[in-house]
């Protein structure tokens, strides 16, 4: 690890050198956003605080999107590989863990485990025959697996319950804390949450990351560059399904209930808008998007019980013209923007 | 051998259906590369169309071309003004375009003609066609006949006409297209015209059997995926027998194989384009295409 970071650093010494006017926005950047990054934490800490029940049911589900859309974001985003049919990770992931409470009756806690697992290898075995598609086909794979997961939960009635679902009781609190369960299940989402961004910033800012994105720009020069693309591109697969399938678990306790038809293809369609919107290759862009797939819809059922599609098919569209790195990347933008504008301030004077 | 004979028509009547979605999808696959997810709904909401014609009275067969022709249209406008745009963007992008025009057909088919399932009539008699023991549905026996009279016509238009000729040529080679003169956007917008026109033809020809609501075409498009990729998506005719294919065999395993039955259909689709595209990604017909690095 020391000696790679070496070079790194050699360049960001140089680079201050020659131009420190231009480096110093960058200098800037560091503690802002390490402060940015503070308050998100406190006020997501404080936010049971201020609102119960439903509300803060609606925050809840807020981190567990995040949570799938950065597992998206890694395979699509990252990594370039298609998904439309992430859903149907999310579905197994909240049918594992209902499953193993209502028929095993086992402790949540492990079947969060269990659920990340289960996905994981269902991914990673699902990643592997579709290495050998591009592209295109990759999305109709992942698009028709989609479509027919809700069919498969169905079949398999005496595990699934059939159409009819599971339906799950709220984990109380534990340890005699003094939360209701809203509050406790948004405490477990929140950790849950936390840790995974921790891991997911670790996976991908180091070597392992690079060599993801480096499959995505150009597969062939990061293979002869010595990059397994086979190997990373399934285990990144599976990485991500894991991620969802722990997201997928979460709502199924947060909901206390799973049924076939609320994994449909458009679940999928939902994760994909949220990594539009919040931004392609972006860590930051999964909060962004997340609050987008919750908040947009609600406000938007107001209108009709159709409106909130129509408003993610425009949304889609119109980001994809204007602002195809959507807010994050948008975000990121400004801020060059903003400091390029007070350096040349600076210069000029 | 009755009622295999009776699921093998049936089947072909089904796998009419794919068949012309699937060759919608190749036709614009095979001018622009794209995979037009938004097909099926495009094809539901001209089959709704289709429906408030006939609710205000006009004959069958005025309503079925008038719809076909707005459908033609419409997909037009729908490549000028929403595709064109992205039309050089990455795959991704246009992807995700195509699956915003699906939820936007699909939420707005919804908002205004309602969730609830509506029956749409079928032009053939009701009453069915006997062969000594043999009884076919005679919807079945004119779909089979309306996909073969489009078939035939299509078949005619890119092989005889001079239009024809210049859609085929923009597809395979649009800069050398370019130099002779031929408009190729404008080849592309026509693709995704009559791609539309199809789709329409498709639709109105499954909402009797399906019954008409905004997410009739979900499943149905899953096969003409399956289609598609059975008989390669560069390949038209690979398109359609991959359509007739996919449509006996989901009817005979759906017969003969007790398990599946028809809870498990779409993934019988599922695990058909998953097999083609592990053993022969490029599908019966494809072209292997060698890229160079």
């Amino acid at each position: 690890m020391a000696t790679e970071t070496k070079p790194a650093e050699k360049a960001a010494t140089r680079v201050e050198t020659e131009s420190p006017a231009s480096a110093r926005p960058v200098r800037a950047a560091r503690p802002l956003g390490l402060v940015a990054l503070a308050v998100v934490l406190v006020v997501a800490f404080a936010l049971p605080f201020f609102m119960s029940g439903f509300r803060l049911f609606q925050f809840t589900q807020v981190l567990i999107y995040a949570i799938a859309l950065l597992g998206l974001n890694m395979l699509t985003g990252y990594n370039g590989q298609f998904s439309l049919g992430h859903g149907a990770f999310y579905g197994i992931g909240a049918y594992t863990t209902a499953i193993m409470i209502d028929r095993w009756s086992i402790g949540y806690g492990w079947t969060i485990i269990a659920a990340g697992i289960v996905c994981l290898i269902v991914g990673f075995l699902f990643g592997r025959p579709a290495l050998r598609l591009e592209g295109l086909y990759l999305a109709l794979a992942t698009f028709s697996l989609a479509l027919a997961v809700p069919q498969i939960l169905k079949y398999f009635e005496h595990w699934t319950g059939g159409s009819q679902g599971i339906v799950l009781s709220k984990p109380k609190a534990p340890f005699g804390l003094r939360l209701t369960e809203d509050q406790w299940l948004y405490y477990l989402t929140l950790a849950v949450t936390v840790l995974l961004f921790l891991l997911a910033w670790n996976l991908l800012r180091g070597r392992v990351g690079r060599a993801i994105v480096a499959i995505r720009d150009n597969h062939i020069a990061a293979e002869a560059m010595g990059i397994d693309n086979s190997l990373y591109k399934s285990v990144v697969f599976g990485v991500s399904a894991a991620y969802t399938g722990i997201a997928g678990a979460l709502s199924a306790l947060a909901i206390a209930f799973v049924a076939p038809d609320s994994f449909n293809v458009f679940l999928s369609i939902t994760l994909l808008t949220g990594i539009v919107i919040g931004g392609f290759a972006t860590i930051s862009g999964a909060i962004y998007g997340a609050l987008f797939i919750q908040f947009v819809p609600n406000w938007a059922q107001d209108i009709s019980k159709a409106a909130p599609w129509a408003i993610f098919g425009v949304f889609l569209i119109v980001f994809m013209y204007v602002m195809p790195r959507g807010i994050a990347g948008f975000l990121h933008l400004l801020w060059i923007r903003l400091t390029a504008s007070a350096v040349s301030r600076e210069q000029g004077r | 051998m009755d009622i295999f004979i009776q699921q093998v028509v049936s089947g072909l009547a089904t796998g009419g259906i794919y068949a012309s979605l699937a060759l919608a999808l190749v036709m614009i696959y095979q001018a622009t590369e794209v995979v037009n997810f938004a097909q099926g709904e495009m094809a539901m909401f001209s089959t709704y169309l289709a429906w408030s014609m006939l609710q205000a009275d006009l004959p069958y067969w005025i309503t079925f071309l008038a719809t076909v022709a707005i459908a033609f249209v419409g997909g037009l406008l729908i490549e000028r003004i929403v595709i064109r745009p992205v039309e050089n963007a990455p795959i991704l992008t246009i992807v995700i375009v195509t699956l915003g025009l699906l939820v936007i057909f699909n939420s707005v088919a919804g908002w205004i003609y309602s969730y609830i399932q509506k029956p749409f009539p079928s032009p053939f008699p009701a009453k069915p066609i006997r062969i000594g023991n043999i009884v076919f549905g005679a919807h079945d026996v004119g779909e089979i006949g309306v996909t073969l009279v489009v078939l035939a016509l299509l078949f005619a238009f890119f092989r005889f006409t001079t239009l024809g000729l210049a859609m085929r040529a923009a597809a395979q080679n649009p800069v050398s297209s370019r130099l002779c003169g031929i408009r190729v956007s404008w080849m592309l917008g026509l693709g995704w015209g009559l791609a539309a026109a199809f789709g329409a033809i498709a639709g109105m020809m499954v909402a009797p059997v399906v019954f008409l609501d905004p997410n009739m075409m979900g499943g149905i498009q899953l096969y003409a995926f399956a289609a598609a990729t059975v008989g390669g998506f560069s390949s038209p005719h690979g398109a359609v027998i991959g359509g007739l294919l996919v449509g006996v065999t989901e009817n005979l395993v759906g017969t003969y194989v007790s398990f599946i039955g028809t809870e498990l259909k779409l993934t019988v689709a599922l695990a058909m384009i998953i097999i083609v595209l592990l053993v022969k990604p490029t599908g019966l017909f494809g072209r292997t295409i060698v890229r160079r690095v």
